[in-house]
């Protein structure tokens, strides 16, 4: 008897041991993004100010905004968002629909994946030795290649789950009366698929718009105002980059506030991209 | 009657045309997908031949040296990729074995004591917290923790160990803040999330009735985790760990922050290091020379064998769950 007590005892000991270990990493995980948040939001909102919004990078010890950066990671994200959601659609659209049950679409969809996890300084490898070097100069052009190579991956993927989340029925419907495959996609799948696959487009757009790795090297950096294509162009997380490395104070300041600016944008996006398929989760 | 007659070759003609319409339309556009579904094919094999040519030149002049040479001379163009390879294992294993506890943890946590109203607000925490850009973490640890590890815990650590043959090798100072057990850091907490959310996921996949036939002769909840759940995820959480161990080796911004770009290969975890994404970040623009450039392709060349092999593991691990639960 006292031996059975005392083995239930010991059993329920270490039950609380371990589950107290498991709140633990829980209060730990979330204490940790806690202070890096609060890093971020206690550094960053004192550097905000109109000037860093209509203001060009400075000079070292000299003031000024991040005007540039920010024109410069928008016009190369929408170029890349522009250039990658039609191909990953396509795609998508290919193991979904036309090729659901094909070889190709297995090997695709991992390859995909894989393409998904893929670090992204190789693309930006990538995008060097394919574009910078036979073009002989660094360009917006080939960061926004480099960009919209690590949007396609997104794409594929919640479009070709979003699409195989509609019912087979109202294809057979639509086939039913008459119409062909390519309308059924367009006017069934893609109508029943939208809040997904736009969720996919913005969750793609809220990768890109922090990444500095594939800019690194393709489209560099412009301590100046540029809207030219063809030749380097600042962008937010490279800027941010140099400039937290800088052992200037007015710069590393402005690193804070850029990464502010980029954490919020890419919190909210994440959020708003969620809350259009959140509801059909919760059904 | 006769006027129907007469027009039916003229509808039949027209509704053939249409036919015709829509079969070439619909020909182009399955041509369309098609193509783009190759052409992801196409992408990944075009990265593997670019990175294969443009580091053509390093390969061939160092040959198999270049990965067990340990000096990086861009005066006198002698490269080896030892000692980044060397810190982007050490700092990625460190990484995982700080990580998986905490995952697994978090996940147990979310899957089975978490109160119920709880569990969507933090499940979705840990999931946005994965699509945080790697260069906050970067600047965080620059700015934050290392000066924080190099006045409070590293001389804790290394006047602790002092004594101690093996462990004080281990942490030899002088403390810099930045360097092996930094960048560990920063990688565990920014693979967590990946780690967290693959678990809980697979945790999901076990039937209730397993859990609760356990619980009916009486387990507690962590002989339940432990004896039915772990095991029956077993496959899951390995190609998690593998997709975070995946992420961990190609970070590049965050750890070129706090890695500190010496390329020597130290005992010590508190010492300078680099990994082969900070050495392509910090040298690239600045590399002259084709032998230089053509040497740093070569290190991206590596980073992207050893990824893919483990990036596949990973996927097909996890493939290999979702196959049984028929999703």
């Amino acid at each position: 008897m006292s031996t059975a007590t005392s083995l239930h005892q010991s059993r329920k000991r270490k039950n609380s041991v371990m589950m107290t270990l498991c709140v633990a990493a829980a209060g730990i995980g979330l204490a940790w993004l806690a202070l890096i948040l609060g890093a971020l939001l206690y550094k960053g909102l004192s550097g905000v100010n109109l000037a860093v919004f209509t203001e060009m990078t400075p000079p070292p010890g000299d003031s000024g905004g991040l005007l540039n950066a920010i024109y410069g990671s928008i016009v190369m994200t929408i170029i890349g968002v522009v250039v990658g959601t039609p191909i990953g659609v396509l795609a998508g659209t290919y193991m979904a629909e036309y090729g659901r049950f094909s070889k190709l679409t297995t090997v695709v969809r991992f390859i995909n994946d894989i393409l998904l996890s893929a670090p992204s300084i190789i693309i930006g490898l990538f995008v060097y030795e394919l574009m910078v070097r036979p073009m002989g100069h660094f360009s917006a052009i080939a960061g926004a290649v480099a960009l919209a190579i690590l949007v396609i991956p997104v794409v594929v993927r919640t479009t070709e789950d979003m699409l195989n989340l509609v019912p087979n029925a109202l294809r057979e419907a639509g086939t039913a009366i008459g119409a062909p495959r390519w309308v059924v996609i367009k006017s069934v799948a893609y109508r029943a698929a939208l809040s997904g696959i736009v969720t996919g487009i913005l969750l793609s757009i809220a990768r890109i718009s922090g990444e500095t790795a594939p800019l690194l090297f393709t489209a560099l950096n412009n301590q100046f105002w540029s809207s030219n294509l063809n030749a380097p162009m600042a962008s937010l997380p490279v800027t941010i980059f140099q400039f937290a490395l800088s052992p200037y104070e007015e710069w590393q300041q402005l690193a804070w506030t850029g990464a502010l600016i980029i954490t919020l944008t890419v919190l909210a996006l994440s959020i708003f991209a969620r809350s259009l398929t959140g509801r059909r989760e919760d059904k | 009657m006769s006027a129907v007659q007469e027009a039916l070759p003229a509808i039949r003609g027209s509704r053939d045309a249409t036919v015709r319409r829509f079969a070439l339309t619909d020909a182009i556009f399955h041509g369309m997908t098609r193509a783009a579904a190759i052409l992801v094919l196409v992408l990944l094999g075009g990265v593997a031949i670019s990175l294969f040519a443009g580091s053509w030149q390093a390969l061939s002049t160092f040959g198999f040296s270049f990965l067990t040479s340990e000096s990086w001379n861009p005066v006198t163009e002698k490269f080896g990729a030892l000692a980044p390879i060397y810190g982007t294992i050490i700092t990625s294993a460190i990484a995982i074995l700080i990580a998986v506890p905490l995952g697994i943890g978090i996940a147990i946590f979310l899957t089975e004591l978490c109160p119920r109203p709880l569990r969507r607000p933090i499940g979705m925490a840990v999931e946005l917290l994965a699509g945080i850009p790697s260069i906050i973490y970067g600047i965080w640890g620059l700015f934050v923790l290392a000066p924080f590890l190099q006045t409070t815990v590293q001389p804790f650590i290394i006047s602790a160990f002092h004594g101690i043959p093996g462990l004080n090798s281990l942490f030899a100072g002088p403390p810099y803040g930045i360097g092996l057990l930094t960048s560990s850091l920063i990688l565990a907490i920014m693979v967590l999330p990946f780690i967290t959310s693959i678990t809980k996921d697979v945790f999901d996949t076990v039937p209730p009735v397993l859990k609760e036939s356990a619980y009916g002769i009486g387990c507690t909840t962590w002989e339940v985790t432990r004896r039915v759940v772990i095991p029956y995820t077993r496959i899951g959480i390995m190609g998690g760990v593998m997709l975070g161990l995946g992420r961990a080796l190609g970070e590049t911004m965050a750890v070129t922050f706090v890695i500190g770009n010496a390329h020597r290969i130290s005992t010590s975890l508190f010492a300078p290091a680099t990994t082969i994404s900070a050495t392509i970040a910090n040298e690239f623009t600045e590399a002259v020379g084709d032998l230089y450039t053509s040497s740093l392709v070569a290190l991206g060349l590596i980073l992207f064998v050893i990824t893919f092999l483990i990036l596949a593991i990973a996927r097909y691990m996890l493939m290999r769950i979702d196959a049984r639960t028929g999703a």
